[in-house]
């Protein structure tokens, strides 16, 4: 390391989200020309680290943080991401922020273009300027030239394969003469292997030329090949800092996944010891955008609770929506060895199994209607629940009374704390909202009940809360649950078997007493050279 | 003071400016020569006219499908079963009765195809709904003058072919709903209590479906399609049924209107037939995904009477015609006002 | 691929990009000779209207590329060059002198209109076309009022010959004779026996020159990001909403103008239902030259033109002909104007639906699933 200071220093951020502690005293350097690994799990703060450096206005609107960041000794506070970018900060997102029928040379300078006086603009104004396009294709050829890459500026962006798409939005933000500190998250999820290749090369000619660089990823390979120092976060602090050089693999997945495990309640060693397979799914594949699941083969025990872990966008969330037929599927599902038609939700609730979405708001809720109805609808509907046959059947009324009983019901087992029966499910806390989502799938009375990510956006008090109905309504109705998480502690903490996604397929299938280290390794994704790989359940 | 506010953001400006509206020119009323119960016949009468084709604005905006402003479709199919109906020469209920049954299969059929046609065009539904409308007003144009009816009662006189323009139902069923058990007090004050009877049939026909299964679903759909999609409705089907709904209940308000009305409007009659009821519901506090019976009968009575008493109370009072500028201003206002509020997004 | 598939592939790109032009083509060819109009004739006709009603479908290209759709509320605009020329009228100004005063006056109150046109837009981002269209009615409504009871009462006319008989109100029709054809007639010119309006062509080619330089400035150019993506070109910086108002306010005044040329050549201004059609039959026209409601260019509009008033000029004889009717030929028209539109916007929402698909999928890229 030089002497001099380094280009980018966040020092001891803290940042809390209405009372939720999501960064604590995170210090972070970057220096010029180097590459910056930034790994962790799904919340363990990268992204609000990373709008904190960006200026995003959901940081101010939430109160700010503490702390302090300084770009080349100079300290900063951006209130937008416009400053960010004048100061000379480039963030290339997950999401393609490009215009689709603009050429590769509009999108690379997108409100960036040059510009030339004409007579009009004395009267009306800066913005009838006309643009100069050769001095604009010329800049970015330039761009592209410095990734190394082969993409013709005149390109539509619509026309182009998904890897030069990514290119052209790292041009954009390269373009820039000023352009000091490169943040890139999760570049090469879109990229085939290749592309990726080509990508992290780029990368390092960039660096070459001063840059700094910020490269978020949870793939362990892209960080050797491509990063000089890790920094690994965990639950909102900085929990490791190493030279590429000085570590191996095993060391960063214990770091990122590692907890003191606190102790488990007595009543999780009552594990279910049958060994009866209830649910078969056989090289399931999903088309879910964001959580592709490609080739995932499970068999779940009769009355296990059974866990799905791995990291965002690895397909977990996919496996439960496939089976339900929210998204487009394929494969063989199996329930009580009766086979179950996919893309057919109609089909998969009238076997015997219910979802609790992890889309509590968008696919969950009928915000605008009563708690009661939302309670009552999906058993209404598969099973025919709480209708009153009139006229020899020929018309199914609403058995309104019986809807507002079983709301009632699952108000005092779930404790959910409402004004009444009637009022409307979007007024609710998010705690209670979801257990009414669970009262929903309770109220099937299923064989087989999915829940994705259970306490995902609920206080601390609620979780528990949640967990423990969840626990209950195993041991009471010997009820299958299989409960896909994010959150490694919750499944490790009511689960009887943990399986781990990554890449759309199982990596591998744990008990929950195995080793943070174990769990890490399976989420943080296969290594290329084999001898790398430790050893499992030591 | 609060709960005002809150009466106040709940009911919407345009609503309770339109309500003081009504009320102030009732009072006005008399001392510019216009009758009060002149002004309520004429305002119930109206309401009776319209109310079953704002009626069937409910099931399509509890759908999701939007405000329907392709109602002229299902006046299209009301005005073939009235004609075909007279050039049977069916009279009195029979005719009536007649009307309904033969404009019922058009009404399924228009109503299955239009269905189908926006369950492709999710999002677009009512600038859709508004010109397939129209297109199919001046198709009709063109029809009423091929098709081949014969009666003398309908077509043009000295050899011409082809209907007229407007027909009447003088001899066949002109006001049988209204004079079914009138109440008349004194000169001046008629309820028309068939009229009124037979849209309470229809409104409790339309709260009754909304109590079953089916009708339990249509509302989730609208209020959440993807919601209503994970409990294994087949939300397609449920649009489809509640276009046809509304085409019917268009068809057969078609029917009562113009028994009340005692024409027969055919050509670019129907043509913004559409805006007046969907300015009705909205008025009566509905909005672009959410509609019940009480908006429709709370929004045609404002929106009626307003239409009623503004003309008999400016006109006697300013000697000028203004309905015409009223209508447009008051329903066309409303409905942008109702297009320019944020609601859900949907997905 | 051999030079004969490619130049067939061309070909059937040709045709299928050009469907509706070709249909209409099709369609005119085979109603011509039933309706028995000369050449000559039919060239003469279309001259003219090229000259009145080029500008006012020019005036829909710009929000289209701002990515509103058919701006329905150009009869705003409309309205506006109406009161234009009933101020004139009232002044006594006539001649060429009188139209541009017309264009003077009307514009700050076309400005006007846009900016409230824009304004309500925004607030119905996703529904701007139906939007559009009923605030056209309600602005009817409104100006309905304005010259049926204002004027002459509280905006004093002194032109009596334009005010009803009760004193105050504009009369259903007035009679432009002053200004008729000022602006066509200016520069003189027959070939072959047509009168061309040079100096209304002229006045058109400076339009199209406009709109093409305009493609070319940072307004144009950001106008076209907001038009494809909202999202996008708020990140980047663009003021979208500000840039989604000057889109329209500039079609609000551009459509003025385009109305009162419209009625320079009429030479009469029915006052109150003059602007009725006027964004219908526009609309049709632009879409019948091959545009969309997503892309519409300069020669769309001129192909438009010329296709959409050969048929309506063919139409009621060749209906009179065929069916015996000439009312059947006049409703044929209308049904034409009306069903474009519908299948257009069909067509739209259908692709528009086909892509949210097709994103959703394609956004996060399934590697080779």
């Amino acid at each position: 390391m030089t002497d001099q200071q380094p280009l980018l220093h966040m020092q001891g951020i803290t940042k809390e989200y209405f009372g939720n502690r999501v960064l604590t005293d995170v210090s972070l350097d970057v220096n010029r020309g180097e590459i910056l690994g930034l790994v962790g799990e799904n919340g363990a703060g990268k992204s609000t680290l990373m709008n904190i450096l960006f200026g995003m206005s959901v940081i101010a609107q939430t109160g700010g943080y503490s702390g302090k960041v300084s770009i080349d000794g100079k300290e900063v506070n951006f209130q937008n991401p416009f400053d960010a970018l004048k100061a000379g900060i480039g963030m290339v997102h997950q999401e393609f922020s490009l215009i689709p029928g603009f050429t590769a040379t509009e999108n690379i300078l997108l409100n960036g273009e040059i510009l030339h006086d004409n007579i009009v603009t004395k009267i009306f104004g800066p913005r009838l300027k006309t643009l100069d396009l050769p001095e604009m294709r010329a800049i970015a050829e330039k761009s592209i030239e410095l990734l190394g890459v082969e993409i013709s500026p005149d390109t539509l962006v619509a026309e182009m394969p998904v890897g030069h798409r990514q290119f052209t939005e790292l041009a954009r933000e390269i373009h820039r003469p000023e352009m000091k500190v490169l943040v890139l998250d999760e570049p090469t999820a879109v990229l085939t292997e290749s592309e990726a290749q080509v990508l992290l090369t780029s990368l390092r000619r960039l660096a070459a030329t001063g840059i700094a660089i910020i490269f978020i990823t949870h793939r362990l390979q892209e960080i050797l090949d491509a990063c000089d120092r890790i920094v690994i976060l965990r639950d909102g602090q900085v929990v490791k800092e190493v030279a590429t050089s000085n570590t191996d693999i095993g060391q960063v997945a214990e770091a990122m996944v590692g907890r003191n495990v606190s102790a488990q309640s007595a009543a999780t060693s009552d594990y279910n010891e049958s060994t009866e397979t209830i649910l078969s799914v056989d090289h399931l594949w999903v088309d879910m955008p964001g959580e592709t699941v490609r080739d995932v083969t499970l068999e779940v025990h009769k009355g296990e609770i059974f866990g799905i872990g791995g990291l965002a966008g690895q397909g977990k969330l996919g496996i439960p929506n496939g089976i339900m037929g929210l998204y487009a599927a394929g494969g063989a599902v199996t329930l009580h060895k009766k086979p179950i038609h996919l893309n057919d939700p109609a089909a998969a609730l009238a076997a015997g199994m219910a979802f609790v979405s992890e889309d509590r708001r968008g696919v969950g809720l009928l915000l605008e209607e009563a708690l009661d109805w939302n309670i009552a609808f999906t058993a209404m509907q598969a099973q025919n629940k709480f209708l009153r046959p009139l006229l020899g059947g020929l018309i199914q009324w609403r058995d309104d009374k019986a809807i507002q009983n079983v709301a009632l019901e699952y108000i005092k087992a779930l404790d959910i704390k409402c004004t009444g029966t009637d009022q409307p499910a979007r007024e609710l806390s998010g705690g209670n909202q979801q257990k009414i989502c669970l009262a929903k799938a309770f109220a099937v009375q299923p064989d087989v009940l999915f829940v994705s990510e259970p306490t995902r956006g609920i206080d601390v008090g609620a979780k528990s809360l949640v967990l423990e109905a969840l626990r209950t309504y195993n041991l009471e109705n010997g009820t299958t649950i299989i409960m896909v998480s994010s959150e490694l502690e919750e499944l490790r903490s009511i689960c009887d078997r943990i399986a781990i996604v990554d890449e759309g397929r199982i990596a591998g299938i744990l008990p929950p007493s195995a080793t943070a280290k174990e769990f890490g390794l399976l989420m943080i994704g296969k290594l290329k050279n084999e001898e790398n790989k430790v050893g499992s359940h030591e | 003071m609060n709960s005002i506010r809150r009466f106040v953001d709940k009911a919407g400006w345009p609503r309770i400016i339109i309500a003081m509206l009504l009320l102030s020119l009732f009072i006005v009323a008399p001392s510019v020569g216009v009758r009060v119960d002149q002004s309520i016949t004429d305002t119930i009468v109206r309401f009776g006219m319209n109310g079953i084709l704002v009626l069937g604005m409910v099931p399509m905006v509890q759908t999701g499908c939007g405000l329907n402003f392709g109602l002229p479709l299902g006046i299209i199919a009301g005005l073939l079963g009235a004609t075909i109906s007279i050039e049977l020469g069916l009279t009195g209920l029979a005719g009536f009765a007649g009307a309904i049954g033969f404009a019922t299969p058009f009404a399924l059929l228009l109503g299955w195809s239009y269905g189908k046609l926006l369950n492709r065009v999710k999002g677009d539904e009512m600038m859709i709904a508004t010109y397939v409308g129209f297109s199919s007003v001046s198709f009709m144009c063109m029809m009423w003058m091929l098709l081949p009816y014969r009666s003398s009662k309908m077509i043009w006189g000295y050899g011409g072919s082809g209907l007229r323009t407007t027909i009447s139902l003088e001899g066949f069923w002109i006001h049988i709903l209204d004079n079914f058990l009138t109440i008349r007090i004194g000169h001046n004050f008629m309820f028309p209590t068939g009229m009124i009877l037979f849209f309470a049939f229809m409104a409790w026909i339309m709260w009754a479906f909304f109590h079953t299964k089916t009708g339990t679903a249509m509302t989730a759909v609208g209020s959440n399609p993807d919601y209503a999609r994970a409990a294994g409705i087949n939300v397609d089907k449920m649009r489809t049924i509640s276009v046809i709904m509304s085409t019917v209940y268009g068809a057969i308000g078609i029917l009562v209107f113009q028994q009340s009305f005692g024409f027969i409007q055919l050509y670019n009659g129907p043509f913004f037939m559409a805006l007046p009821a969907v300015a009705a519901i909205l008025i009566g506090g509905a909005s672009v995904n959410k509609a019940n019976i009480t908006n429709v009968v709370i929004g045609t009575i404002l929106f009626q009477g307003i239409l009623t008493m503004t003309p008999s109370v400016i006109n006697s009072a300013i000697q000028s015609d203004l309905s015409e500028v009223v209508r447009i201003i008051v329903s066309d206002g409303m409905i942008v006002y109702a297009l320019t509020r944020v609601t859900r997004k949907s997905r | 691929m051999t030079k004969k598939t490619r130049f067939r592939d061309t070909i059937s790109h040709i045709f299928i990009g050009n469907a509706v032009p070709i249909m209409f083509i099709v369609l005119i060819a085979f109603a011509i000779p039933l309706s028995g109009f000369s050449t000559g004739y039919l060239i003469e006709e279309m001259v003219t209207r090229l000259g009145r009603d080029s500008f006012l479908v020019l005036s829909l290209l710009l929000p289209i590329m701002a990515g509103m759709g058919l701006n329905f509320g150009i009869v705003l605009g409309a309205m506006s060059g109406q009161i234009g020329i009933i101020l004139v009228t009232n002044w006594g100004v006539s001649g060429v002198g009188g139209l541009f005063l017309a264009m003077a006056v009307a514009t700050p109150l076309a400005v006007l209109m846009g900016w409230i046109a824009g304004l309500v837009l925004n607030r119905a981002k996703g529904r701007e076309m139906v939007t559009s269209l009923i605030l056209g009615y309600f602005i009817n409504g409104v100006y309905q009022l304005v010259v049926l009871y204002v004027m002459g009462k509280i905006i004093p006319i002194k032109n009596s010959a334009i005010v009803l008989s009760r004193g105050y109100g504009i009369r259903n029709a007035i009679d432009l004779k002053g200004m008729r054809q000022s602006l066509d007639k200016l520069i003189p010119l027959k070939i072959g026996g047509i009168s061309v309006p040079v100096a209304t062509f002229i006045f058109i080619a400076l339009l199209c020159l406009f709109i093409w330089w305009f493609a070319k400035t940072k307004l144009g150019h950001d106008m076209r990001a907001v038009g494809q993506n909202m999202a996008v070109a708020e990140d980047s910086g663009i003021k979208v909403e500000r840039t989604r108002i000057i889109a329209i306010i500039l079609s609000t005044v551009l459509a003025c103008y385009g109305q009162i040329l419209f009625l320079q050549n009429i030479g009469t201004l029915n006052t109150y239902n003059s602007h009725d059609q006027t964004a219908t039959f526009a609309v049709a026209a632009l879409l019948i030259g091959g545009a969309s409601v997503a892309r519409a260019s300069i020669p769309n509009v001129f192909l438009g033109v010329i296709l959409f008033h050969l048929m309506f000029v063919v139409a009621p004889v060749a209906g009179k002909e065929l069916m015996g009717s000439a009312m059947i030929g006049e409703y044929f028209r209308v049904f034409v104007s009306y069903g474009i539109i519908a299948v257009s916007i069909v067509l739209y929402s259908w692709k528009r639906v086909k892509e949210r698909e097709r994103a959703r999928r394609s956004l996060r890229g399934a590697k080779g699933s």
